[in-house]
């Protein structure tokens, strides 16, 4: 049975980045990767807007993806198996793991990187009324069809969500000489990047419209359209204004879920709200020794973060194998007023700065973030606009943490 | 033009029960299905419950060949390597409900089926999460669930290993009387056969009409149902029932045979035009909701990873299954609703000995068996490392979600009744039929088929004619990289 310091489960972004934060510590790290390349969804992201913050120009995810790749795989000093998809992870941190090349592999792992990303929401997932023809996918794999397979899937299209993946593929569509009619988003605001809806809808003149739905969708071989209508603020469609639009696709951008199947069952405690795990600011789960990085943790809308967190993740693999990671006591960092989840939802008490992420629940101008411990204030933040589509974070001192710590926004 | 002994209309689970019963015998025997794959129709959409017997009023061919086919499943399933568990079914009711239940056990008994009324106790040592004003039961032990798409596959292979043909995607256009049997004449060709058996489901109609047979009228019902992640197995132990009404049996709860909790279905009648569509309503689904609320509140429906429709059609009140008094050698399988799949297996048997009666044919001395696939998440260690060994393509998974591999996916392209699309080889070795529903694993699916079957990937179908996944090229260079 082989054996490593540091194994992490994933080579997408996070698992490259985990891989290299613990190369730097000086461990020994392998990473499994299911598909038969490193880059995970980025290689199928040929479009532009990554690496603004990490690399402070802008890349496309294949370019992206390989600056991390050539940094892997420079020098052979992070063993990679290619294919290999982990069946089981033990609480003693036991890999089983499945490759054509390796048969089946047991891989001892000192600590462990969980780093597996996240899956669309399905139709199924959404009970998407109407009949089961072709012509309907998630934005994702009507993106890797064109991007990697190079064939489109369609002419006239419908987009239900206004997801990051669904505003990216409206605009690839429109250049491909599909003819996006709408983007219909279920909710009152965009759970996308700002700059997604200007560059992909409005500079193409797409119509994206709130608080709407689709009710079902017709037609028996192919997809020939889609009745939508308006949502009341509980978000139940008014049948009486249900319109038909003809069309023969449908993408679905309606949610992403954290595929934290090789979990089920296990103890790591888990957030009910982000899907993923609960984690301390070295992205530790509550079982010790295994970490939790980039969309599987919580789903991002910057890889520049899944970067950036993959790596202190990959660092305290690292560190915890060795033996050197910091426990102590922890506190909780709980969220309430606007803000829907923080993350690390626990963090030590200590020296140092501590980078908090969080989401808000709605669109907010102007509003305050305030950190509290106890009673005291430790730090501030005006914003001007907050959105759930855009991560925020707000940084604070962990030497001024002495209990539970709390996260809101105030006028 | 081409000669068969015997022709059979429709690849359903009638129809392919009746050809691999056909195929025990020594004559030459050829299916004709309109769609791209056996079980597309009600045999694909439907509870995937082996009845116990209770429900059928007694005397009726329903009963006969619901309790005669119930006692087939454990050895045929086993002998067709076709998921099948027997779980036990409930049929729950409220206070009051008792003379109900007791009606339905008297029926029970005499159709020879074994039921047991059991009250509360019972009931949650059984159902632990049971609605708390459910009193008492009708508890039927033998009944069960099966995958009615697989045992429908897995019929159509065994009759295919021995000898049988299948011809999909040729739908028959015209029927007359020829020569001492049948001209059948479809989209693509002409055959002549001493003796047709109609089990067209839903269509059974049109092939009557195509010969000048007459069909009672038909009634043609649509369910919605819900099928949950693996996840939320245990939920739900038995198949759990209300008591029927006049619709039917009712909307259950119930584990799959592969893992899965199914909710469902409503019955909504659909005229004749719509009964192939199958489309789910959202009114439909609100009733499951509630149906589900009464019996098992406790279920997820966050778990919920798929829902779909199946019509059901009915003639009257029974089972048609009898030769026509017009036209000899001429077979007709009409109406066969719930509990057709149950009774499928024994209607195969049936018709297969009044086929070989009027054409005096000679059983062979043994039928050879149907080879099992190989399932990675069902084999030990021993087997998964020497399959792999033998034959990479077992260590390559392809759908996450059920750990399906490239070798499953192409033994199933390669089987007996070989699958070309993308659902045939999801119904044969369920790649995209987890949480994920294909996100991953379509496109890798696709491109495995257009590899074995050589064509581009813009021809890869979901199913039928017209389903083309990616039917367009993109146009400005982008592409493999």
């Amino acid at each position: 049975m082989e054996r490593f310091d540091v194994v992490i489960i994933g080579g997408g972004p996070a698992g490259m980045a985990a891989a290299l934060g613990a190369r730097e510590s000086g461990a020994s790290v392998a990473i499994l990767e299911r598909d038969d390349r490193l880059g995970g969804i980025l290689n199928q992201c040929i479009h532009n807007g990554f690496g603004l913050h990490y690399f402070g120009e802008e890349l496309t995810g294949p370019e992206y993806a390989k600056r991390f790749r050539d940094q892997v795989t420079k020098d052979g000093g992070i063993k990679v198996f290619l294919e290999a998809m982990v069946l089981s992870l033990t609480e003693d941190r036991l890999v089983r793991a499945i490759s054509p090349t390796a048969g089946l592999l047991e891989i001892e792992a000192g600590s462990v990187v969980l780093a597996m990303g996240c899956r669309e929401r399905s139709a199924g997932a959404i009970a998407l009324a109407g009949t089961r023809p072709a012509g309907i996918y998630t934005a994702g794999m009507a993106q890797r069809l064109s991007n990697i397979d190079g064939y489109l899937v369609g002419k006239e299209v419908v987009i239900l969500g206004s997801g990051d993946i669904g505003l990216i593929m409206a605009r690839r569509m429109t250049s491909e000489g599909a003819k996006v009619k709408l983007v219909a988003e279920i909710m009152p605001f965009s759970s996308g990047l700002k700059r997604n809806i200007v560059q992909c809808l409005n500079d193409y003149d797409i119509p994206l419209r709130y608080s709407t739905t689709v009710t079902r969708v017709a037609g028996e071989g192919r997809l020939v359209g889609v009745y939508v209508a308006p949502v009341d603020d509980k978000m139940v469609p008014d049948l009486s204004r249900e319109e038909y639009i003809p069309c023969d696709t449908l993408l679905l951008s309606v949610g992403l879920i954290p595929e934290n199947d090789l979990l089920n069952g296990s103890k790591v405690e888990m957030s009910r709200v982000t899907s993923g795990a609960v984690v301390d600011e070295y992205r530790q789960t509550s079982v010790p020794g295994v970490f939790s990085a980039g969309n599987v943790l919580h789903v991002h809308d910057l890889v520049d973060n899944v970067s950036e967190e993959a790596f202190v993740a990959g660092r305290s693999a690292a560190g915890f194998a060795r033996g050197e990671l910091s426990g102590g006591d922890t506190v909780n960092v709980l969220p309430s007023q606007g803000v829907r989840y923080a993350l690390p939802q626990r963090i030590h008490k200590g020296e140092g700065k501590i980078k908090i992420y969080f989401r808000v629940d709605k669109v907010y101008q102007g509003r305050t973030v305030v950190v509290k411990c106890g009673e005291e204030v430790i730090r501030k933040k005006k914003t001007l606009v907050m959105a759930p589509g855009e991560m925020q974070n707000i940084e604070i001192d962990a030497s001024l943490v002495t209990g539970d710590v709390s996260i809101y926004t105030e006028e | 033009m081409e000669r068969f002994d015997v022709i059979v209309i429709g690849g359903g689970v009638v129809g392919t029960a009746v050809l691999r019963s056909l195929a025990a015998y020594k004559a030459k025997v050829l299916l004709l299905e309109k769609s791209s794959d056996v079980a597309t129709g009600a045999s694909r959409a439907n509870s995937g419950i082996v009845h116990a017997g209770y429900d059928a009023e007694t005397g009726t061919k329903k009963a006969y060949f619901n309790v005669k086919g119930a006692a087939m499943f454990p050895s045929l399933t086993r002998e067709l390597h076709v998921p099948y568990r027997m779980v036990g079914s409930l049929v729950a009711a409220k206070e009051g409900g008792l003379p109900a239940i007791k009606a339905l056990y008297e029926r029970g008994v005499n159709n020879g089926v074994k039921v047991e009324i059991i009250e509360r106790e019972k009931i949650e040592a059984l159902e632990p999460n049971i609605a708390p004003d459910i009193k008492y039961a009708l508890y039927a032990p033998e009944a069960g669930v099966v995958s009615p798409y697989k045992l429908t596959i897995a019929q159509a292979d065994h009759a295919v290993v021995n000898g049988a043909e299948i011809r999909l995607e040729e739908k028959v256009v015209g029927i007359s009387e020829s020569a001492g049997g049948y001209l059948v004449v479809t989209d693509k060709a002409e055959y002549h056969a001493s003796y047709v058996v109609n089990a067209a489901g839903a269509g059974a109609v049109e092939i009557n009409a195509l010969l000048g047979e007459s069909t009672p009228e038909m009634k043609h019902a649509v369910g919605d149902y819900y099928i949950l992640d693996s996840k939320a197995a245990g939920v739900v132990n038995t198949v759990v029932f209300p008591l029927p009404d006049e619709k039917g049996k009712g909307i259950l709860v119930a584990p799959t045979a592969d893992g899965n909790v199914i909710l469902g279905p409503t019955s909504r009648v659909v005229p004749h035009d719509e009964a192939e569509i199958n489309a789910v309503t959202r009114e439909g689904l609100a009733l499951v909701r509630e149906g589900v609320g009464k019996l098992i509140p406790k279920v997820d429906m966050r778990s919920v990873i798929r829902v779909y429709a199946g019509t059901r059609t009915a003639v009257g009140g029974d089972f048609i299954i009898e030769e026509s008094c017009k036209f000899k050698n001429y077979f007709m399988l009409l109406g066969i609703c719930s509990p057709g799949l149950t009774s499928a297996p024994a209607i195969g048997e049936y018709v297969a000995e009044k086929v070989s009666a009027a054409l005096h044919l000679q059983k062979k001395e043994a039928m050879r068996p149907l080879p099992p696939r190989f399932r990675l998440t069902e084999a030990s260690d021993e087997d998964i490392k020497a399959k792999i060994a033998l034959d990479p393509s077992y260590g390559r998974i392809v759908c996450r979600c059920e750990k399906v591999t490239e070798g499953e996916i192409l033994s199933a392209i390669h089987s007996p009744l070989p699958a070309h699309t993308v659902d045939a080889v999801k119904r044969r070795v369920r790649a995209g039929m987890g949480r994920c529903q294909g996100g991953f694993c379509r496109p890798r699916v696709m491109e495995i088929l257009s590899r074995e079957l050589s064509i581009p990937l813009s021809e890869v179908r979901l199913g039928d004619k017209g389903s083309e996944i990616a039917p367009y090229e993109v146009k400005d260079g982008y592409g493999k990289i």
